[in-house]
């Protein structure tokens, strides 16, 4: 088979995972090197497919064809879609052709299971061994692990990647065991501790080394720890091909930020796949409910939310037509308008329409004059939504503003699934 | 007045020129700027000769200031030196506005510095090396790009850190910049016809991006914010965005629509995780384990990582029971791991009592905890989930055969005993009322050390290590 039918077969395959990241490892560049690459802090998206997603990673499988079962995937065992299987040496030209073309950041490979988790792994490792060390290739790499993959490995992959991610696959035991009965929950989890654990580590032996002066006079250096996964870990989990409402998706989120401290948990609407087993709905993908839970994440990660406060609805699903910090002031009417020169910074960020940013340069302002309304608009947060919600000089929201905040037509959840 | 910049990114001649005006006392508005370049013709048509300038004194202002203005400068916008100038003129005239992060003409500037990172990020993001191989046989990567603002000498650094060990350049309308593998040398713009023709290997890159495409996720809008129209018809790629969208929802519903196929081939699902079945008792700690990893029988077991269960030598003397596993003991699956095990480490080791001598486990096997935003909070177990859990240790206590149960604290005694124990007035002694005869020796959780303060505390650890002594001397006698 050619490399540009693998290719195809390949990338198909993995276009089902929504993680993109490229950003978070440690800075370094290729001067002084063998090869090329770089990383300085912020990834960058080097293109976008009409579907409307980054593309920053060369995101492929090392192979689709996968003993497993696992009834959401398009690549498990009994799927009749076309199989192929990448040389090492090709994915590895690959990324160097592509990254030579300034197409993308790095690579982000995974792979069906075959063999076994240990031979899977190794050969996903032994590419970003000959990336790094043959090559000396300094982008960015992000390898999915196997859970089931000894210790050693995943060592290795540690040493060679940026970030690491297993995926949860499910948003709960239920419904990963319905699904994909042969993967382990509990094996799951107990790689992400592994990762948090040895990522821990590295981090805490970083910051212990003590720089040596080698040469009177010289600057003192100290022996850099080998990396492991310096960009952190992620997962990532389906939404909507189970029953599992919102509340229950963010309180796992919650759960596995709290114990595994991942850098991000990818929400990836369930799309129909060719070749899709009888038991999933075969509809189109839930995208705004999919946004509606990114932005929920956010307020979990960046605003002081806690995940049980956050869906209000009796069904446990996030509200469609607004966003969930707007649905949130909503439902608490009585905490608001917010005096923006007076209240407290959590009570800030709790203010539809203002962000992280804006809140700051807020309280910056506020220490040495009196806010006012028309403040807001050079902040270029959108006053629309704000206004309602505050109470600045010169400004107090007309009684039932907050209600009046509410977009109007809004398109329904009906035309949206 | 009038002002005229040689180059429109020189800020050190801004700088200087701002310098001046400013150390005469010339406001912003009697000042008129010129600095835009007009493309490649501009430095012929500066003939008069340059006036000296008088070296104004260097006015202080804000660090912030001066990187501000190095962004602005790169701005297209013909204002952006009375703007700036503006700014200086005010920071030296108006003590409050360093102070004020919503003041107009600043945010105006901090707009216009926004739109050159922005244009900086796009050229990163969008320039498309093609590869060239020259009449020297040398290969270079060449690239044509149009970038909005005057960015290319700031931005040629980024694509050297890159690309070090490769030759390239980039071509653009005003400036062109080219690195030969040690150094970046710029010259004046290029012509459009300059562009390299796709080259050989193109065609992989159009595959990918055609392949990891979902047709069934169409969000043509959100690409276009991303990437705005005026970029595509510099990446090869956007000729695919116009088929590829059309062609989406047939491709969708195709997959809809779909009859189901026979299964490729059928196998009996794979078991790499044996769960042991229930209601049988684990033959050895292997199995054990394996069984408690599943054990759902309370509410704990969903949200820990993994069953904790001990540690040790069979057939031991001692069998120490501690109450919980932490977050510690949850990550690494290993008892007496964290805080409260170090403590028990240091007891040990004071007394000579080798930690592998012991077998230590806990009395309720899994990890329970209450999330404050990104932390787990160690919470008790209550006492039906340690009642739920109490034949977990029975098996363990069966299959290990220790001697002697030393308890750590009320939930391990009550576990072992089987009765609410109050440890403070029971401690120290060994007790003997187990059904299968091992006695049981009650004392502290070392954990319960850990809360106290730190005037009480010495004294109770010594008491404490009292206990722990006794206990590791008299078991052999006791269990007689
Ligand atoms: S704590 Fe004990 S009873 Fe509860 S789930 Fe875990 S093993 Fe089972």
């Amino acid at each position: 088979m050619d490399i540009q039918r693998k290719l195809a077969i390949l990338a198909d395959a993995a276009k089902y995972d929504a993680s993109c990241a490229s950003s978070g490892s440690q800075p370094r560049d290729s001067l002084g090197g063998r090869g090329i690459g770089s990383t300085e802090g912020a990834g960058i998206c080097h293109s976008y497919a009409p579907d409307g997603r980054c593309i920053s990673l060369l995101k492929v499988l090392l192979t689709n064809h996968c003993q497993y079962d696992c009834l959401y995937c398009v690549n498990r065992a009994s799927s009749n879609v076309p199989r192929a299987r990448f040389r090492v040496e090709e994915v590895v030209q690959l990324t160097l052709d592509f990254y030579r073309r300034n197409c993308i950041e790095g690579l982000f490979l995974s792979s069906g299971i075959i063999k076994s988790p240990d031979h899977t792994m190794e050969q996903v490792v032994e590419v970003a061994r000959q990336l790094r060390e043959d090559h000396d290739f300094r982008g960015y790499i992000h390898l999915k692990t196997i859970p089931d993959a000894s210790d050693e490995l995943i060592a290795r992959a540690g040493r060679y990647a940026d970030r690491l991610s297993i995926n949860v696959e499910m948003p709960t035991t239920e419904g990963l065991q319905a699904l994909a009965p042969e993967k382990d929950e509990s094996a799951i989890r107990r790689s992400m501790a592994r990762l948090r654990l040895r990522i821990d580590d590295t981090r805490e032996e970083a910051r212990r080394v003590v720089p040596i002066r080698a040469l009177p006079g010289a600057a003192p250096t100290a022996a850099k720890p080998p990396p492991f996964a310096p960009a952190g870990q992620s997962t990532q989990m389906i939404v909507g091909a189970d029953a599992t409402d919102d509340r229950h998706i963010l309180a796992s989120s919650a759960t596995l930020y709290g114990a595994y401290k991942l850098k991000r948990v990818y929400y990836s609407a369930f799309s129909p796949i060719p070749d899709a087993a009888r038991a999933l709905p075969l509809v189109a993908p839930p995208l705004m409910r999919e946004h509606r839970l990114y932005q929920a994440d956010w307020l979990m990660r960046f605003y002081g939310f806690e995940h049980q406060e956050i869906v209000a609805a009796p069904d446990g699903l996030l509200r469609l037509d607004v966003d969930p910090k707007m649905a949130w002031a909503l439902a608490h009417a009585e905490r608001f308008p917010v005096d923006l020169n007076h209240a407290p910074r959590e009570m800030l960020l709790r203010v539809p329409g203002l962000g992280v940013k804006a809140v700051e340069r807020l309280l910056q302002a506020r220490r040495v004059r009196r806010v006012r309304a028309d403040d807001l608009r050079r902040l270029h947060v959108p006053a629309r939504k704000v206004l309602p919600f505050v109470v600045a000089d010169g400004h107090r929201p007309a009684a039932g503003a907050m209600a009046a905040a509410v977009p109007a037509a809004q398109p329904t959840q009906a035309a949206l699934f | 007045m009038h002002v005229r910049l040689d180059d429109p990114i020189d800020l050190d001649a801004f700088r200087r020129h701002a310098r001046q005006l400013l150390a005469g006392g010339v406001p912003p508005a009697q000042v008129e700027w010129n600095g835009e370049r007009v493309a490649g013709r501009f430095d012929e048509a500066n003939d008069a000769p340059p006036t000296p300038l008088v070296a104004g004194t260097p006015h202080a202002v804000p660090a912030s200031f001066v990187a501000l203005c190095g962004d602005v400068i790169l701005h297209r916008d013909p204002q952006r030196f009375a703007l700036m100038y503006r700014l200086l003129w005010r920071l030296a005239h108006e003590p409050s506005l360093r102070h004020d992060p919503l003041d107009a003409d600043m945010l105006q500037a901090q707009l216009l510095a926004k739109a050159v990172h922005r244009d900086i990020h796009k050229m990163r993001a969008f320039v498309r090396f093609t590869r060239v191989v020259g009449d020297d046989g040398l290969e270079r990567h060449v690239a044509w790009f149009e970038p909005d603002h005057h960015i290319v000498e700031a931005n040629a650094p980024f694509f050297a850190r890159r690309f070090a060990q490769m030759r390239w350049a980039i071509l653009t309308p005003e400036r062109c910049v080219e690195w030969n593998g040690e150094t970046l040398a710029f010259r004046d713009g290029a012509d459009r016809r300059e562009k390299p023709p796709p080259d050989a290997g193109e065609q992989l890159w159009l595959t990918y991006y055609e392949h990891i495409f979902n047709p069934a996720r169409l969000k043509v809008a959100m690409m276009r914010r991303e990437m705005p129209r005026r970029y595509w018809h510099n990446l090869p790629e956007a000729a695919l965005i116009q088929p590829l969208t059309d062609a989406a929802e047939a491709r969708s519903q195709s997959m809809i629509d779909a009859p189901p196929t026979a299964a490729r081939r059928i196998r009996a699902p794979i078991a790499l995780h044996v769960r042991p079945a229930e209601g049988v008792a684990p033959a050895d700690l292997g199995e054990l384990r394996a069984a408690a990893h599943a054990c759902r029988a309370c509410p704990i077991g969903a949200l820990a990582t993994q069953a904790v269960c001990g540690e040790g030598p069979l057939a031991p003397q001692h069998m120490l029971v501690g109450e919980q596993p932490g977050d510690q003991e949850d990550l690494t699956g290993r008892p007496f791991v964290g805080p409260a095990g170090q403590l028990l480490d240091r007891a040990m080791a004071q007394l000579g009592w080798a930690r592998d001598s012991v077998y230590l486990a806990n009395a309720v096997k899994h990890f329970k905890y209450e999330l404050r935003g990104k932390r787990r909070i160690h919470k008790t177990a209550a006492q039906r989930e340690a009642d739920a859990c109490a034949h977990w240790l029975d098996s363990e206590i069966s299959l290990v055969r220790p001697e002697g149960l030393v308890a750590l604290g009320a939930t391990a005694a009550r576990a072992l005993l089987g009765r609410p124990v109050a440890v403070q007035a029971e401690r120290g002694a060994w007790l003997h009322e187990r059904r299968d005869g091992r006695p049981v020796f009650v004392t502290l959780h070392p954990s319960a050390l850990l809360r106290l303060a730190d005037g009480e505390r010495a004294e109770a650890y010594a008491r404490w290590l009292d206990d722990l002594e006794r206990a590791r001397g008299t078991v052999a006698a006791a269990s007689r």
